[in-house]
């Protein structure tokens, strides 16, 4: 699509980062010292902290991620918001009180408590640095999403603002200043996504054949003896363009081009059956038209068949998201309710778009976005997405693959390295306690949400095919351009909450961890606080160039793998710590490192690593399925027991 | 370790175990049984997810609720300084 910046948008939007930052200046001067600086002095109040943990939590991945995929796949994306919410039982449950208990700036301190041994913090400190650097990646992505519709920016440039944004942020006032960033964030994230969702039950549901630009998207069937290819063809004054390339290998799939016999442009259809897609009885077959990206001989930019423009009015993919059926064939509802929102869906037929890659003759490769048209009743169940098709197979792998994941995200939110430093914001145990309650209601009311954003986006008629990652953000813009400047804004506040947060975490482990405790170099308060800011430009320079890197992948699957890296590699040390006396000081390091090497080791194995990352084939794959939790979780909490078993003194000198 | 606070957690999170548990496991073996709508035209996916949000915060607050003001040894953080 051709994103046109809007003045209003870029206005709203610099008046939001600059509040931001000068909120974050005018508070941050006081933080001098190391206590100030990475922990707030403890002074944060317990509501301030709650909503604060929301806005540290509640990431690009969940605003931009959740809700596209929730966009263009259905519900699944929903489980995601299920999971994150889940893993605070456990953060607060288990570990919150001990944490604070134990520990003082960084979660390897709380680790550490028991032993004083430099090679926990080491292990501890690496696995801070290599989380939260995993979870940065999908931040910055989404900060270059976000920037492009708005700003007319490449995504570069996204990422880079962001990165320099919040290395500011956090070199000029640390924890004080991160805290309110992520507060304000976090209550206009929840706000805005409230009026967003009661703008769409008030707007209701209407039928359409197209996105909002008015273009109608044609179809053609039941195919018959009268109606065939050629019969299309004469009807589109157009030529049957022989499938040539990777054309002649989709035939099966069901592909034909046209190319029209004016203007020479080639128009692309896919073929449908009904009865393949369980809709309805009889196998009638439909043409429909499709969308295609690709590219001519001099590299130009091909949509539909023709030269992509740079200003509106000129060639573009046509936005998608329409809803083809109501129940009782209306063409309109009117207003709905929250209920009555999910069981109009529920009988309603939704377009969907799916793609594939095809290759030219050429050698170029065209990407074919076709309609889906799919029953609400399939919209609305688990299992349509790619990446969760295994769980209606009867292949025990998929079925893996998605336990391993929900396995990983319950485990996850209380891993964390930047959620974990947040209890030591507030004065006491019981404050944690409150602060973490706060902090689940904020977050289970916003992901109640992402199910209506994401169901509102996907009907919206707005949606770019391209990226799923935009549709919030222009589901706004399909209400009015007002309100997408705020979205938008907002959203990028949120890239920058979080990953402010990310980044003092890992300064704060490169300083106590790291710096201070493993290579004993003795630091004055304003030292500490210089190298953490040192550390600071550092791990933001590295997210920029990760964030430019990792362009086009749908963020929340990126930060599915982080909560993988931070459950395998923190969690069993964590909870063995507090539940298990024979712990050692051997035990946590190995389960630390091996958790953390198995799991991003499997991470980089995997089919998507090796196609999106390494530009190989999925096939080259060495590990079955992409999710490592189910394998390096349990892996960790073995890893730990028997190290810990090996390496006990005997029963006298445990008393340390 | 065994404080009330921390007994009382134990529980809290035994009980969401089994609720987040078997979601994810009916999920897994039994996806058809998530299309159902039995109440309002609504299906069981929507409504056990929904459910197990709105479990989590009133488990929250309950553990609130519940737990002692401050365990006896809440203040403990500041005496290493």
């Amino acid at each position: 699509m051709i994103y046109e910046p809007s003045v209003s948008a870029a206005v709203i939007f610099f008046l939001f980062v600059g509040i931001t930052l000068g909120i974050s200046f005018w508070l941050g001067r006081k933080a001098t010292d190391s206590k100030g600086y990475f922990a707030a002095h403890g002074q944060i109040p317990w509501f301030v902290n709650g909503v604060a943990f929301a806005g540290d939590y509640l990431s690009a991945a969940s605003f931009l991620g959740i809700c596209g995929m929730i966009a263009f796949y259905g519900y699944d994306g929903f489980l995601y918001s299920i999971g994150y919410l889940a893993g605070w039982i456990v953060a607060l449950f288990v570990i919150a009180e001990p944490m604070k208990k134990l520990g003082k700036f960084t979660f390897a301190d709380a680790l550490d408590a028991k032993f004083n041994s430099p090679g926990i913090k080491l292990a501890a400190g690496i696995s801070t640095l290599a989380v939260s650097i995993f979870y940065l990646i999908p931040q910055m992505v989404g900060a270059g999403v976000l920037v492009q519709p708005l700003l007319g920016f490449p995504h570069w440039a996204g990422v880079v603002i962001v990165g320099v944004t919040v290395i500011l942020i956090v070199v000029t006032a640390g924890m004080v200043s991160t805290t309110w960033v992520q507060f304000i964030k976090g209550t206009l994230l929840v706000i805005f996504s409230a009026i967003l969702t009661l703008m769409l039950l008030a707007q209701g549901f209407q039928t359409a054949t197209g996105g909002n630009d008015k273009y109608s998207f044609r179809t053609f069937g039941p195919m018959s003896e009268e109606l065939d290819e050629e019969a299309i063809a004469r009807q589109l004054n157009a030529t049957v363009v022989a499938p040539d390339g990777g054309w002649a290998k989709t035939q099966v799939r069901g592909y034909v081009r046209f190319q029209d016999n004016e203007t020479g442009r080639i128009s692309t259809w896919s073929y449908r059956s009904n009865k393949a897609a369980d809709i309805a009885e009889g196998a009638d077959v439909f043409l429909d038209e499709a969308q295609t990206v690709g590219s001519d001989a001099a590299r130009n930019v091909l949509v539909n068949g023709e030269i992509k423009g740079k200003e509106k009015g000129e060639p573009e993919l046509h936005p998608v998201g329409h809803i083809s059926k109501l129940p009782g064939g209306v063409d309109k509802t009117g207003p709905v309710g929250p209920l009555s929102f999910f069981s109009t869906l529920q009988e309603s037929e939704i377009v969907l778009w799916g793609n594939q890659k095809v290759k030219e003759a050429d050698g170029t490769t065209t990407t074919v976005y076709f309609q889906k048209p799919t029953p609400g009743s399939r919209v609305l169940r688990p299992g349509e997405h790619p990446k969760f098709k295994g769980i209606r197979s009867d292949n025990f792998i998929g079925k893996l693959n998605f336990l391993s994941l929900m396995l990983a995200l319950f485990c996850g939110t209380a891993s964390l390295p930047h959620i974990l430093i947040r209890y030591y914001t507030v004065k006491d145990a019981a404050a944690a306690r409150k602060s973490t309650i706060v902090g689940i209601g904020t977050i289970g009311f916003f992901y109640v949400l992402t199910l209506y954003m994401g169901l509102g986006a996907m009907t919206s008629g707005g949606m770019d095919v391209t990226d799923s990652n935009m549709a919030a953000p222009l589901l706004a813009r399909s209400m009015n351009e007002w309100l997408f400047a705020i979205i938008s804004a907002i959203a990028f506040t949120t890239v920058l909450g979080t990953v402010s947060g990310l980044i003092l975490a890992s300064a704060g482990a490169v300083t106590h961890d790291l710096m201070s405790s493993y290579f004993n170099i003795k630091m004055d308060d304003h030292q500490k606080v210089r190298v953490a800011k040192i550390a600071s430009v550092v791990v933001g320079t590295i997210a920029i160039g990760l964030g430019i890197l990792f362009e086009g992948m749908n963020v929340s699957y990126l930060v599915g793998w982080a909560f993988s890296v931070a459950a395998s590699a923190n969690l069993p040390s964590l909870v063995m710590i507090l539940f298990w006396k024979g712990v050692t000081k051997q035990g946590v390091i190995t389960a630390v490192v091996v958790g953390m090497v198995s799991s991003l080791g499997w991470i980089l194995c995997s089919a998507d690593s090796m196609e999106k990352v390494f530009g190989m084939s999925a096939s080259d794959a060495i590990v079955p399925f992409g999710q490592p939790g189910i394998v390096t979780i349990p892996l960790g909490f073995i890893t730990l027991i028997t190290v810990s078993l090996l390496t006990r003194k005997p029963e006298k000198s445990v008393a340390v | 370790m065994q404080t009330r606070n921390t007994r009382m957690g134990i529980i809290l999170f035994a009980v969401y175990l089994v609720l987040y548990g078997g979601f994810v496991l009916i999920n897994t073996f039994s996806p058809e049984s998530m299309e159902a709508t039995p109440i309002a035209g609504i299906n069981v996916a929507i409504l056990y997810g929904f459910g197990l949000i709105v479990a989590a915060f009133i488990m929250a607050l309950l553990y609130g609720f519940l737990c002692d003001s401050d365990d006896g040894e809440a203040s403990s953080t500041e005496d290493d300084q």
